[in-house]
């Protein structure tokens, strides 16, 4: 009985806990998942699924040019490759992260954002400071329908940013060779590919082997998440990537991207079987290989 | 009817029913690169293969009214294999042509999936009220013969969509799964129509 009564009060306490520490500001079922946006402490954040399911998106609110989480600071390696893109298309918006510290490097830069989910898009303008205009376009439709399209009409990118996954879910037809095959056609000559995907699980040789079969050669970098940067004309050495941090080391410092901290996960190490089963649109159980 | 005949009646009704629906989950991947996999193009999908279904009964129980034969049943199975071939030829080509032509997804992909799997899933709905027909000997148990039936088929649904959904897509390409539910389908047709020849 005892027992019982201090487990009641942990619980009970428990929930105080989280009621002072993350105020919930807004929640919706979207046609795609259930959104949740809440504060805790400093940081405004974005969470799908369930209650304390995997936070997608943080932002700082006292300091809010801050990219909150690892992945996007690699994610913003991206730049060491290409530091002067002159178009950005990036597939998947979460709580705008990338777009917005994008539109503070590059005021001028035309940045296309694709979004499966039109609620995300929403609560991305109300809630993170996501601002469309004919500079910052955001569009609602399947990344891989996007790309699809797109290949139609003459318009090409010099930076995409695919950034469409999180551990609960996968959209499969976004991880098979025939995809990234497509998004190498939406690339210029010297385009970079920056992919958010995996680092744990059996799905990081599937992936690695399917990004290697399209692309050759890639840096990866890794921490909490893998992060894979793609130049399509051949990768560029350090002593380049190098050179474009130092450039760049001024713009991205407000954001915490140090190149000290990020140029030595650079790694061009394939640490995957080479005869990993690459992922096609004919056999793609992406989902069943995260489980595993 | 003996009871080999029987149990061959009844293992078509099942099988069919897992064939449907590997296909219609299958159907999901065929159109995801084109049509992404959205809840619309699962509305799309499931649309085309229930109103497919509803055809295939009405068609199958008139089929049963003139001289019904395990034969005839072993035919539907292998006609609804044959018509399914043209997924694996052409769905690439076909696919293309309605994703140049209509560029909103949700018709596309209930145009593209018509187009593929209508035929093939008029012909597996004709299976059940034909199977039906071959079982029933009395009236007073043709509700039981119904039920059983519908039992069966449906339970080779269910098992169709969780091991093509579970396990199948782990192991083969969506292809070799098309081809390997063709051949299981033509097999037990080709079975069918030679017990015929030898009884009768």
């Amino acid at each position: 009985m005892n027992k019982l009564i201090n487990t009641l009060c942990c619980a009970a306490f428990c929930l105080y806990c989280s009621a002072v520490t993350a105020e919930v500001l807004h929640t919706e079922k979207s046609l795609y998942r259930n959104i949740e946006v809440y504060e805790e402490e400093d940081l405004l954040c974005l969470r799908f699924g369930r209650y304390n399911g995997t936070r997608q998106s943080c932002m700082n609110l006292v300091h809010p040019e801050l990219l909150e989480f690892n992945y996007t600071r690699m994610m913003m390696g991206a730049l060491y490759l290409n530091p002067n893109p002159q178009r950005v298309l990036i597939l998947g918006l979460g709580g705008s992260s990338l777009p917005n510290a994008l539109r503070k490097l590059y005021p001028n830069l035309p940045i296309d954002v694709v979004e499966i989910d039109a609620a995300v898009i929403r609560v991305a303008k109300e809630y993170f400071g996501f601002k469309p205009s004919s500079l910052s376009r955001a569009m609602e439709s399947d990344g891989r329908v996007f790309v699809k399209r797109a290949l139609t009409q003459p318009l090409r990118y010099d930076l995409i940013m695919l950034d469409a996954f999180d551990q609960e879910y996968i959209p499969e037809h976004m991880l098979t060779r025939e995809f990234l095959t497509e998004v190498r056609g939406l690339l210029t000559e010297q385009g970079v590919l920056a992919a958010n995907t995996f680092s744990s699980s059996q799905l990081y040789n599937y992936e690695s082997i399917t990004y290697q079969t399209v692309f050759g050669d890639f840096y990866n970098l890794k921490d909490a998440n893998r992060v894979i940067l793609i130049r399509r004309n051949g990768l560029p050495e350090m002593a380049e990537v190098k050179g474009n941090a130092a450039a760049l080391a001024s713009g991205l410092k407000p954001m915490g991207v140090m190149s000290e901290w990020l140029l030595p996960k650079f790694s061009r190490d394939k640490d995957w079987p080479a005869n990993t089963r690459v992922l096609t649109d004919q056999y793609s159980p992406a989902n069943l290989l995260n489980t595993k | 009817m003996s009871s080999l005949r029987k149990a061959l009646v009844f293992l078509i009704a099942g099988w069919s029913g897992f064939f449907v629906m590997a296909i219609e989950l299958l159907s999901g991947r065929i159109l995801a690169p084109s049509f992404g996999n959205s809840i619309y193009v699962w509305g799309g999908v499931i649309t085309v293969f229930m109103l497919a279904l509803s055809i295939g009964y009405l068609l199958g129980g008139q089929l049963s009214i003139h001289t019904p034969s395990l034969r005839k049943l072993g035919l539907i199975l292998i006609l609804a294999a044959l018509t399914t071939l043209p997924v694996i030829i052409w769905s690439d080509a076909l696919i293309d042509v309605v994703f140049n032509r209509v560029s909103d997804p949700r018709y596309g992909s209930l145009l593209a999936s018509s187009a593929l799997f209508f035929i093939p899933t008029i012909i597996s709905g004709c299976i059940s009220p034909y199977a039906i027909r071959l079982l029933v000997t009395q009236l007073q148990a043709s509700g039981q013969s119904a039920g059983i039936l519908y039992f069966v088929s449906t339970f080779g649904s269910a098992a169709g969509t969780i091991g093509t959904s579970f396990y199948l897509v782990l192991l083969f390409e969506v292809n070799q799964i098309f081809i390997g539910l063709m051949s299981i389908s033509i097999l037990l047709g080709s079975i069918a129509v030679a017990l015929k020849t030898k009884h009768e």
